[in-house]
């Protein structure tokens, strides 16, 4: 049985003039630990799927099950992070990370010394007492993925989580993200505009379209890929190749659009 | 350029400043002294007229005269803590209240048109109505500073909340936060700077509502002594009323500036 599944999923927005369709017919299933990008130009609801998953609204048609259970409202299971920190400024980084534990009462000490081993592991034990404004952008958007993993969720949403940083640091944050996740044996979905990072990081990519967001195809990552840590990857020659297929793809789905 | 030099520059520069504040400090005091020479000289020499304004020794002699025999600290005592009660009251029943229009929109959309004509109307024009409501005492004084103060902090309050980024609400909601945490978590902290900025504005409005208020109906306090000394033609005693609320005032909005920079250092 697949562990998180999407039936039929469709939104439509409603306003005073219209209605517009931003996603039809979704259907997909994600296996325990795979990691999965929703790939598509912007404007195709790949960002509302992933809120609808997250439980953040219910789609207008369809559902999401997580292990055969119906989605009701954010899952303690279920963790989003977004394209920015959103880190509280007038929390320390501390109080930032403990977030969650807080709001759902599990504050004790096996759980806030686990909290603290992950902000290790991103390399960032000695900002406890700092505030987000001392920190720089990657190091703030480390803090924010501490902030979601502290709750130990089974599943993680990025939605466009390394796009405000600049180049270097993401690659880094890329490769951070990605081994940890693998450590801990966490099931991902990541949103991205970027082709080469969704090769780089996932086992499965999801082309949309756009105007209904639709899926078009899903790419399987070759093998020899997964393997390697996204910098890695990126180097290989099965890459490149890849990288091609999808930009034909690409360049398909926005001639069709075009006529 | 070696580290002496910087040195020397640096010291060249806070030089500059030191001499700059000195004398932006002189020629304020220079102001100061004018105008307190120039108006007892024109008082004494009858180029004013000095029954209508006085004269700055005068109402020294009239301050001190009053510190004697104990007469001014029941008028001070009594404004004092109706401005200070009307403006903490003011804000945070208009904070109360924003919070509570937040937490139901409906609500807030049924009473907009109504914030908005309070807001507009001068709320001293009601002061008649809440000393017919209250009794000529305490009650309706205070009623008026917290009349004058409440509608507009609901106003910009509300208008804060409202505006708080939506994504870090999105942040609580997916880490399993109720509507409460969102409140407690975001809301309010995020518009804590625009609270104390709206307690600032508060001080000179509490003012306005408390001295209007003892113009209408006291027997006691600064704007009873004003509007006495009106009355009996003394302007000594006006002036002295109008003296000693501007000190208190400043004294006020200056305390409460040292609570903003203390409260809000880390943004």
């Amino acid at each position: 049985m697949a562990f998180l599944q999407l039936n039929c999923i469709s939104q439509t927005y409603f306003s005073k003039r219209s209605s517009t369709t931003a996603l039809e017919d979704i259907s997909l299933s994600v296996r325990k630990g795979e990691f999965i990008s929703f790939l598509g130009p912007s404007g195709c609801g790949k960002t509302t799927l992933l809120s609808i998953v997250a439980g953040l609204f219910p789609p207008t048609v369809g559902s999401v099950t997580l292990s055969g259970e119906l989605l009701k409202g954010p899952h303690p299971k279920i963790g989003y992070m977004l394209q920015q920190d959103y880190l509280f400024p007038w929390k320390t980084v501390k109080e930032n990370v403990l977030l969650g534990l807080k709001l759902r009462d599990q504050q004790n000490d096996r759980h806030i010394s686990k909290t603290f081993s992950l902000l290790k592991e991103v390399g960032l034990e000695g900002t406890l007492d700092m505030y987000p404004t001392q920190l720089s952008g990657g190091m703030r958007q480390r803090v924010a993925f501490v902030r979601t993993l502290a709750t130990n969720p089974e599943i993680l949403l990025l939605d466009e989580p390394f796009s405000a940083l600049d180049y270097q640091t993401k690659l880094k944050l890329e490769d951070l993200v990605s081994i940890t996740l693998m450590e801990h044996g966490k099931t991902a979905i990541l949103v991205t505009h970027d082709i080469g990072e969704a090769i780089a990081m996932s086992d499965t990519i999801i082309l949309f379209s756009k105007n209904p967001g639709r899926i078009i195809r899903t790419f399987k990552t070759p093998e020899t890929l997964k393997r390697l840590i996204p910098f890695e990857a990126r180097h290989h020659p099965d890459y490149s190749m890849m990288f091609q297929q999808i930009w034909e793809e690409l360049e398909q789905i926005e001639q069709n659009d075009s006529e | 350029m070696n580290k002496t030099t910087v040195n020397k520059t640096h010291a060249e520069y806070l030089q500059r400043l030191k001499k700059e504040k000195r004398n932006v400090v002189f020629v304020q005091s220079f102001i100061f002294i004018v105008f307190i020479g120039l108006w007892e000289v024109s008082s004494n020499k009858g180029w004013i007229d000095p029954l209508l304004f006085s004269s700055p020794k005068r109402i020294g002699f009239l301050l001190m005269e009053k510190l004697t025999n104990a007469s001014l600290f029941s008028h001070v005592g009594i404004t004092l803590s109706e401005t200070i009660l009307g403006f903490l009251l003011g804000t945070l029943l208009g904070t109360l209240f924003a919070s509570l229009l937040w937490w139901l929109p409906f609500l807030s959309k049924v009473l907009d048109p109504y914030l908005v004509v309070l807001n507009a109307l001068p709320k001293v024009a009601l002061g008649p109505i809440l000393i017919v409501a209250l009794g000529p005492n305490f009650t309706s004084i205070l009623a008026m500073g917290i009349l004058i103060t409440i509608i507009i902090t609901i106003m910009v309050v509300y208008s804060a909340f409202i505006n708080v980024e939506p994504n870090y609400l999105k942040v609580i909601q997916t880490l399993g936060g109720s509507k409460l945490h969102c409140f407690k978590e975001v809301i309010l902290p995020a518009c804590f700077p625009t609270i104390i900025s709206v307690l600032k504005v508060n001080v000179g409005l509490a003012w306005v509502g408390v001295i209007m208020g003892e113009f209408l109906v006291a027997k006691q306090g600064l704007g009873y002594m004003i509007i006495y000394g009106f009355q009996v033609f003394n302007f000594t005693l006006v002036l002295l009323g109008l003296l000693i609320i501007a000190i208190l005032a400043t004294i006020m909005y200056q305390l409460v500036e040292i609570l903003e920079r203390k409260l809000i250092k880390n943004r």
